[in-house]
């Protein structure tokens, strides 16, 4: 079942397919759907002309060396680019088959959850933090529960459960970027940003989002951007290589590390560049 | 506000390793000597601020001792001092101006921190920054010309009419009075919040904002929910800086408060603050307990503003720490 | 769109479109300063404001010509006590003191920095006044002077501190001494930042009028010399705003015009100029 209700669109994606036809990228349905997207700040374009697809329920990653757009891609999904006044989209951003710019951006980013790279909890409980998206919403049941879901969904539950009326700030960094994904997961989103979520964090949190972000996609639609190959190597089905601004290559995973197509691909991830 | 430059143990500009004669011969020796008297002169100025205001109340302090503070009596011709309708009337007067000016500056400092765009926000603040060095005469000049007979013919009778009831908007209006007083401060104080609270507000990290976009709140909420509660501490110092300056204001309130010393409900009453008193009658003072009253007077008003321009500027680092990052609250 | 969500984002426009309007009511607050002064200052300031001595109470007519004369002798005076202790006291702190020292220094300035003026005008008087048991010029500048101190104390320590190691280094690297390096090479660096804000804090001083009132106290006519009380603009202001007579509003518009214009083009200057690549220090 195709996600695209629009007829007459076409989508081009470069998508090399591996052996295993089934796990055809362009067989599964797609939550959101990139479009000839070019990317300005002023006159500066950072992107050139990408297209690709977020399939549903699974998780896409963004690799590339510094600079190469892939955060700045990620950005668009929820039109947080917005908030930078020189900021300038070309191209369509499609969720669920409907244009993302038609839709009321609030609206939209209750559906596109986001998390940053550092940790940035409110100065406020751990109970508001993950309370705050349902309350402004207008979610009229009891708050507690969904609190509780989302903290379990975050993996983080059990570390919080007796305190849950402390700081937020009292959490260690592994802590407070779990209790931010579980505040992004209590609005129930539809797809699941991530950009860096695990660089600022040691290596026994970031295993531990990792392993999150593998259970998470059950739940929803992810889209990562990682400056960490094995990381995206680890958790993600399909894997879009950026180079300046330019998409070079979108595979599923397994496929892009193993037989990459393009040599600027395998020239990145055997560690040449970037 | 100052930043001092931290480098390394043993690099700072001000340490020297060399021996005292090398020191002396170079002339460094004396050049820190002579620098450092200078400097002692600042300390000694305020140390000696501090105890001509305590060894000239003495008198007072003896005869009312603590009493002076909540005695309702100020009469130089029966030479009864009490200090309590001049607290009460510099308190009330700047509880008015921040009642008037904490909602604008707060409001004006959000729309320059987050709205506006940088140009137009650097403008603004120059013009508020201009605002702040408006002598309090002028304050004072446009208080009684303008601000009284408006008082007189539009407030007043805009207020009575309906609330005259409640014992604050109780008549008749001379004019001048607490509220007056309490507008013409606010002017005066409202450029301090506005500076302090915006550059505070500029502070908060970029990502509490978008975490909160993230999760679909409007601009507003964003801002009210968010990026403000965590500037709070911040903005809260501007308040108390704006009160040490309320509190503290001579001309402008000597100007317009009418210059009775009472107790009164009624924000029309006249009334009277201890910096106009002091204004009004120090070169009138016969006598020593008269004239040393009104030292204990300047004393405790110093007290007031000591107390609270220190908590300001704690509140202020506090936070400006907490967005850099450190800082755990 | 769902109505819950309209009204969010109407009550989101409307509180963003009321923090416009409390912007504007606080800027337009100098605006509508500067067009009473004009208004009703305007007309009056004219030569004979400049040049004439004040009239005798209830006759029109006359000038301020004392009172600027006043002013102007008190700033100088004042600079004489604030901006020498300011500015050694200032490169004492950058300089050569030790940590501690330094912070006891910049306590005692900030706490000067609160005391109310008219806390500093008793201050004054009890030590440039009542020894001398007169009312003197000298004893106004006294009082001017202590409440520049701190401004200039702080700014000439920040913009001290913030020319780069390098340069000293590149003079001590000669053989220069510290202080002919801070001499020669610092201060020189810095001049433009401490000058500018020496002038800010003359603007400053240049308005108040509660230190004045027991010190230089006034005078109707010319003040020769230093020991004499003398009129200053600011002082002129408020006995003549809250005098009954007309005549004497209307100079007291023009006064007030003037002086501020002073005080604003002083602060223009200043703030345009430090601007540039240094951060001003709010007052």
């Amino acid at each position: 079942m195709q996600g695209s209700s629009k007829p007459g669109l076409s989508v081009n994606i470069a998508m090399n397919t591996g052996p295993n036809k089934s796990e055809s990228h362009a067989a599964l349905p797609m939550r959101m759907t990139i479009s000839h997207v070019s990317f300005f700040y002023g006159m500066k374009q950072i992107l050139f002309d990408v297209s690709l697809g977020i399939a549903d329920k699974k998780v896409t990653a963004l690799i590339g060396p510094s600079g190469c757009g892939k955060s700045t891609l990620l950005r668009t999904l929820d039109r947080m680019h917005e908030t930078v006044t020189t900021a300038r989209l070309e191209g369509e951003v499609l969720l669920d088959g409907q244009n993302i710019m038609a839709q009321d951006v609030t609206q939209l980013r209750r559906r596109v959850g986001m998390v940053f790279q550092r940790p940035n909890p409110f100065p406020k409980s751990i109970f508001e933090n993950v309370a705050y998206g349902p309350r402004i919403n207008g979610f009229k049941g009891p708050i507690a529960e969904v609190v509780e879901k989302s903290l379990r969904n975050a993996a983080l539950w059990d570390e919080v459960k007796d305190h849950l009326h402390k700081s937020a700030y009292e959490l260690s960094g592994g802590q407070q970027q779990r209790l931010c994904i579980a505040r992004a997961l209590a609005v129930e989103p539809e797809v699941l940003l991530l950009d860096e979520p695990a660089s600022a964090l040691d290596p026994i949190s970031t295993a531990k989002i990792e392993e999150l972000l593998v259970e998470l996609k059950n739940l929803t639609t992810i889209a990562i951007v990682t400056h960490n190959m094995q990381q995206a190597a680890r958790i993600s089905d399909f894997t879009a290589f950026l180079l300046t601004g330019q998409l070079i290559e979108f595979s599923p995973t397994p496929h892009l590390f193993t037989t990459p197509t393009d040599p600027r691909t395998e020239a990145y991830i055997t560690g040449r560049f970037g | 506000m100052a930043t001092s430059t931290t480098t390394l143990k043993g690099a700072r500009p001000s340490s020297d390793s060399r021996s005292f004669l090398s020191r002396l011969a170079s002339g460094d020796e004396l050049a820190r000597l002579i620098t450092m008297i200078f400097a002692a002169t600042v300390v000694l100025i305020t140390v000696m601020v501090v105890w001509e205001l305590w060894i000239n109340s003495a008198l007072p302090r003896h005869k009312f001792g603590l009493r002076f503070l909540i005695t309702d009596v100020w009469d130089p011709l029966a030479d009864q001092f009490g200090a309590l309708p001049f607290i009460y009337g510099t308190l009330v007067t700047s509880g008015v101006a921040l009642l008037i000016a904490v909602p604008l500056g707060i409001g004006a400092a959000i729309f320059l921190a987050e709205l506006a765009p940088p140009r137009i926000s650097d403008t603004l603040q120059f013009f508020i920054d201009l605002l702040a060095a408006v002598p309090s005469v002028i304050y004072g000049l446009l208080g009684f010309l303008v601000v009284v007979p408006m008082m007189r013919s539009v407030i007043f009778p805009a207020l009575n009419k309906p609330l005259g009831f409640l014992p604050i908007f109780k008549g008749p209006s001379y004019g001048v009075g607490f509220l007056t007083a309490g507008i013409v401060l606010a002017m005066m104080v409202i450029p301090y919040i506005i500076s302090v609270s915006r550059e505070v507000l500029l502070s908060v990290p970029r990502d509490q904002r978008e975490a909160a976009l993230a999760l679909g709140s409007t601009r507003w909420e964003s801002t009210w929910k968010v990026v403000v509660p965590f500037a709070k501490t911040g903005i809260f110092g501007s308040i108390f800086l704006a009160l040490a300056r309320a509190l503290g204001e001579t001309m402008a309130v000597t100007m317009v408060i009418g210059n009775t010393p009472k107790v009164a409900a009624s924000l029309f009453s006249p009334g009277y603050s201890i910096a106009a008193v002091i204004a009004n009658e120090f070169t009138e003072a016969t006598g020593d307990l008269y004239t040393q009253s009104l030292f204990e007077l300047g004393l405790v008003l110093f007290l007031m503003t000591f107390i609270l321009n220190g908590l300001a500027r704690l509140l202020i680092i506090v936070t400006t720490q907490r967005g850099s990052g450190m800082g755990n609250l | 769109m769902n109505a819950r969500l309209r009204w969010r984002k109407f009550v989101s426009n409307f509180m963003l479109g009321m923090t416009g309007v409390c912007a504007v009511v606080s800027v337009g607050v100098l605006f509508l300063i500067l067009g009473y002064l004009l208004y009703n200052g305007g007309t009056s300031v004219n030569w004979d404001f400049f040049t004439k001595l004040p009239k005798p109470v209830g006759e029109s007519g006359g000038g301020m010509a004392n009172a600027i004369v006043g002013s102007a002798k008190l700033l100088l005076a004042a600079s004489l006590v604030g901006v020498p202790i300011g500015f050694f006291g200032g490169i004492y702190l950058a300089e050569f003191s030790g940590s501690f020292t330094a912070s006891i220094v910049r306590y005692a300035a900030d706490l000067l920095n609160g005391v109310p003026s008219i806390v500093v005008g008793i201050f004054a008087y009890s030590i440039a006044v009542l020894p001398f048991k007169h009312f003197s010029t000298l004893a106004g500048a006294f009082a001017l002077g202590i409440m520049m101190i701190p401004i200039t104390l702080r700014s000439t320590e920040e913009f001290l501190k913030s020319i780069p190691r390098n340069l000293r280094e590149g003079a001590m690297a000669l053989g220069a001494s510290k202080w002919k390096t801070i001499a020669s090479v610092v201060v020189p660096a810095a001049y433009r930042g401490i000058l500018t804000s020496i002038l800010l804090a003359l603007a400053r001083v240049a308005g108040e009028t509660a230190p004045l009132l027991f010190t230089a106290f006034g005078n109707s006519r010319w003040s020769s010399g230093w020991s004499q009380p003398t009129s200053s603009l600011p002082v002129m202001i408020y006995n003549y705003a809250v005098s009954p007579y007309e005549d004497w509003h209307r100079q007291a518009w023009a006064a007030g015009l003037v002086l501020l214009g002073l005080i604003l083009i002083i602060n223009i200057v200043a703030r345009t100029i430090l601007s540039r690549g240094i951060a001003v220090p709010r007052s």
